[in-house]
Order: C-alpha cells, then sequence, then structure tokens
C-alpha cells in the first residue's frame, strides 16, 4: 500500500528524516513511534503530498487519507459539513455510510465542531477521513489529550474497519503501548532515522524499546 | 416627504454598489485573509469597458454581462499575482494589490484618458410616495439583491461554497482533504472581482465614473466591509445601505462636499467602538 525508500526530507538546511526506509502491506496495521520532533509528522505530510523529499521516493496505491494530528476540523462548518468535504475529490459525498459506521455522530451532524469533546473531535476526523473511502488511513497522534476509553473507543473502530473492509492503517503515535497493541509491525523513528524494525510482539520485548517507550525495565 | 423617499431610494441605490465593493472583499478576504485595495479598478475598468462595447454597437445586457465577466477575470489575474507564489504573506499580497490599483490607472488613462464617461441605463422613472425616482435606482437594488442571495446561498448551501469556507478556516486541513488551496483563492478573486465589476456597471448609469472613481467606492466598500469585520457578507450590506442613505441625505439637505467624509467618519467610529470592545474583552 505505502512504499517509502531512503526517504529524505529537509527544511533549508535542517534535515527531518534522513534515508527512511519503510511499508504498509495491503490490509496490514502498522505504528510508526517515536519521541516528539522525530519526523513522524514530516513524513506523514510527505506521504499526502503537502512536502517534497529532497531524496529518495515514495509509492502510494490506492487511496490514501489522513486524520492530522490535531484533528484540524472546520470550525465554522458542521459536522455534516466537516464529513462532506472528506469526500471533496469525489462525486458522491453522502455521509450516511458514516453514521452507520460511527453511530455517535448522528446526533451531532447539525452541530459545529466548536463544542465539541475532544473525543467527540477525533471521531469526526476519523469518519472526515473515511468518507474519501481510503484503502489507506494514516492517523497522527490519535491518542492526544484523549481519554483511555475514548482511545479504546476509537482503536476498536480500527480494527473493525481492518477485519471487514481490510483498511491498511499507518498509526502514528506517542503512545507506544497502544500503537503495538492494535498494530502487527511497528517502526521507531528517533532524530529522522528508522532505529527499529520489527513486528509489535518483537518491539515490546526488546529492552531498548520497551524502557524508552513502555516505561518497563525489561 | 417626496424630498426624502428620493434621497432613501437613490441613497439604497448607490449603497448597493458600496456592498458590492465590500462583498467582493469580504469574500477575497473570507478565504484569503488578503485585503484586495484593486477591489475599486475592477468596478472602473468593468465600467470603462461598457463605455467601449456599448459604443461598438454591442447591446445593453451583453456589453454589461462582458464587462462583468470581464471584472472576474482581471480579479483572477490579480490573485494570481498577488498570492500565486506559494509562501506570500496577506501583508505582502496587500501591497501587491495596492500597486496593481495605481497599474490599473495607468492602462485605464491610456486606453480610455482621464475624463469621466457614462452610459445610458433603463430609461423612465416611477413615482414613490410622490418622489420620481429613476427606475435604474430600481435595478442597481434588485440586481444586488438577487446577486448578493446568490452568493450567500453559494457559502451556505454547495460544497464549493463551504470548501470555500474551510479554506479559509484551516488551509492545511483543506489540503490534507484535497482541496487546491490556491485555486480557492483565485476562486474567490475572481468572485470578488465580478462584484466589483458589477458594481461598476450598475452604478455607472447614474454616477459618471473616471479612472480615480476606485477611491470612492473602495473607501466606502472598505467601510461597510469594516462594519462586518470584513468577514461577515450581512453586515457589509447593512453598511453599504447605511453609507448610501446617509450619504445621500447628508448631500441632499447638507452639502456634497462632505459625502466621503461621512464614510470615512463612520470607519473611524466603527473602529473606535470595535476596539473599546476589545479592550473590555481582553480585560475580563
Amino acid at each position: 500500500m505505502i512504499d517509502v525508500e531512503h526517504l529524505t526530507v529537509r527544511y533549508g538546511a535542517a534535515t527531518a528524516l534522513d534515508d527512511v526506509s519503510m511499508s504498509v502491506a495491503d490490509g496490514e496495521m502498522v505504528a510508526l513511534i517515536g519521541p516528539n520532533g522525530a519526523g513522524k509528522s514530516t513524513l506523514v505530510n510527505t506521504l499526502c503530498g503537502l512536502l517534497r523529499p529532497a531524496a529518495g521516493r515514495f509509492t502510494v496505491r490506492g487511496r490514501l487519507a489522513l486524520v492530522p494530528e490535531g484533528r484540524h476540523l472546520f470550525a465554522p462548518l458542521t459536522v455534516d459539513e466537516n464529513l462532506r468535504l472528506g469526500a471533496w475529490r469525489s462525486r458522491d459525498r453522502s455521509t450516511g455510510h458514516i453514521y452507520e459506521l460511527l453511530p455517535s455522530l448522528g446526533p451531532l451532524r447539525r452541530r459545529t465542531t466548536v463544542g465539541l469533546s475532544g473525543g467527540e473531535q477525533q471521531m469526526v476526523a476519523l469518519g472526515r477521513a473515511l468518507m474519501g473511502r481510503p484503502d489507506v488511513l494514516v492517523i497522527d497522534e490519535m491518542s492526544l489529550g484523549l481519554a483511555p476509553k475514548v482511545v479504546a473507543d476509537l482503536a476498536d473502530h480500527l480494527r473493525a474497519r481492518n477485519a471487514t473492509d481490510g483498511l491498511a492503517v499507518l498509526l502514528i503515535e506517542q503512545n507506544a503501548r497502544l500503537a503495538l497493541d492494535l498494530c502487527s509491525r511497528a517502526y521507531v523513528l528517533e532524530a529522522g532515522r528508522v532505529t527499529v524494525e520489527g513486528r509489535s510482539a518483537d518491539l515490546a520485548g526488546d529492552p531498548a524499546v520497551a524502557a524508552a517507550y513502555l516505561g518497563l525495565e525489561v | 416627504m417626496g424630498d426624502l423617499v428620493q434621497y432613501l431610494v437613490t441613497g439604497v441605490g448607490i449603497g448597493c454598489a458600496y456592498a458590492l465593493t465590500g462583498s467582493g472583499l469580504v469574500v477575497i478576504y473570507r478565504v484569503t485573509r488578503v485585503v484586495n485595495f484593486a477591489q475599486g479598478s475592477f468596478a472602473v475598468l468593468s465600467a470603462l469597458t461598457v463605455t467601449t462595447l456599448l459604443a461598438a454597437g454591442l447591446p445593453h445586457g451583453l456589453a454589461e454581462a462582458i464587462a462583468v465577466l470581464l471584472g472576474g477575470g482581471v480579479g483572477a489575474l490579480t490573485g494570481l499575482v498577488a498570492i500565486g507564489k506559494p509562501g506570500t504573506t496577506p501583508q505582502s499580497a496587500l501591497i501587491v494589490t495596492l500597486g496593481l490599483g495605481v497599474l490599473a490607472y495607468a492602462i485605464e488613462i491610456l486606453l480610455w484618458g482621464d475624463q469621466p464617461r457614462s452610459f445610458g441605463g433603463l430609461s423612465g422613472s416611477v413615482t414613490i410616495f410622490g418622489a420620481r425616482i429613476q427606475t435604474h435606482y430600481l435595478l442597481i437594488i434588485g440586481v444586488t439583491a438577487v446577486v448578493l442571495a446568490g452568493a450567500a446561498a453559494l457559502f451556505a448551501r454547495t460544497d464549493l461554497g463551504r470548501a470555500l469556507t474551510a479554506t479559509a478556516a484551516d488551509p492545511y486541513a483543506a489540503r490534507v482533504v484535497g482541496i487546491d488551496v490556491l485555486r480557492m483563492g483565485l476562486l474567490a478573486f475572481a468572485v470578488g472581482g465580478a462584484l466589483g465589476g458589477l458594481a461598476g456597471v450598475l452604478v455607472t448609469p447614474v454616477q459618471q465614473v473616471s479612472f480615480d472613481s476606485d477611491v470612492a467606492l473602495v473607501v466606502n466598500g472598505f467601510s461597510a466591509a469594516i462594519l462586518g469585520n470584513l468577514t461577515r457578507p450581512a453586515l457589509t450590506l447593512a453598511g453599504g445601505l447605511l453609507l448610501g442613505v446617509v450619504q445621500a441625505l447628508v448631500g441632499g439637505y447638507l452639502s456634497t462636499a462632505y459625502q466621503t467624509e461621512v464614510a470615512l467618519l463612520f470607519m473611524l467610529a466603527v473602529l473606535i467602538a470595535r476596539a473599546g470592545r476589545r479592550d473590555v474583552v481582553e480585560a475580563a
């Protein structure tokens, strides 16, 4: 679904991504974990075509949709209008299927997004991304600032879409425990470079990863 | 009574031109955050174009329509120069529009000279409460009402309007969902240009236009738009009509020499009142 080969991205003289290679296969859920400033959001923005790489290449097969960090909903618009714009590139902008997938959004459809809770806003952002009927979904910091119950709900929705529709997911997370629980494979990004990669179960057992990201002594 | 009605109707008519000019500013500002100081030039350019097209034998209606479309095209070009280069700040773009406005003076003088021009509008007159009103004023009011209602419907009821609003609200998120932010900005400039062009085309039969007529239009249009904080079309319409009526009353009962000063005082009063209110909010 996503193939990144030797990707380097720079902001002026500063190198944000340095020779990064990674992949997400069809129907796979992959985590990208790492500290603040590691280059995670730079990778996301590059995959979405918002940044131009200085070197290397990447390919995205199928439709890619992004749930950006901080949600970035359109504040003056209602929930329903936000959802419709998620399908801006498509002719079919009917929102009915999203309310079936995410029933908690139904009662909110005519409200603007300003007064919604963080969890509700994240659900709208997820719905907006799903409106484009993506083959691969990139989620940047899904759990940031949300209550554990809300995060668990969102994770359940992702598992369901993955199991039912084969939706591939690239989950960018600081919450490594959540990321490794949800995804079958993971990459660790530090200072713009992939330092560790492998199956989530193996990474969870890796002493360095466990100590740095899971707060465990292994 | 007859005089008062006449001043009111003519004031509303001229106020419609201010409202259209102000609405153009609002559309552009809402989407791009650029205050377009070339807004008055669209009106002048379109109005002068009508004089040429009519002289060339084109019928009324067609000549005006072409001129309004030209206003839209020039608007899009202005947008391309002002915001086309990635990373241009709204402040830099504002200066660019100011420069383009001056360039428009040179082009207009070159093509049409520096003398005022006009052309015939809707002929005839009607009597309202004992006042004889030129029918053209009613045309101005009717066309403005239809066009501004259409613009409001565009923003409120269509996905294109929502995409324009979304671009203004969060350009990053707009790009994330696949909206072409630059194209939306150019579209806003085109709509702004057409609204400005329409203002010029409508008002010229009752008020001669020359290359520097843009100053009065943009000062009054900006004053109207300021009432709506440069973002609210309904308040811009109200501001434009209020300015037009007050100016007509001042011109009718006092002197026509003070009309522009009324607009400037109005804008100043709104800015002072708004600044005072913001202080109160910040203090709270």
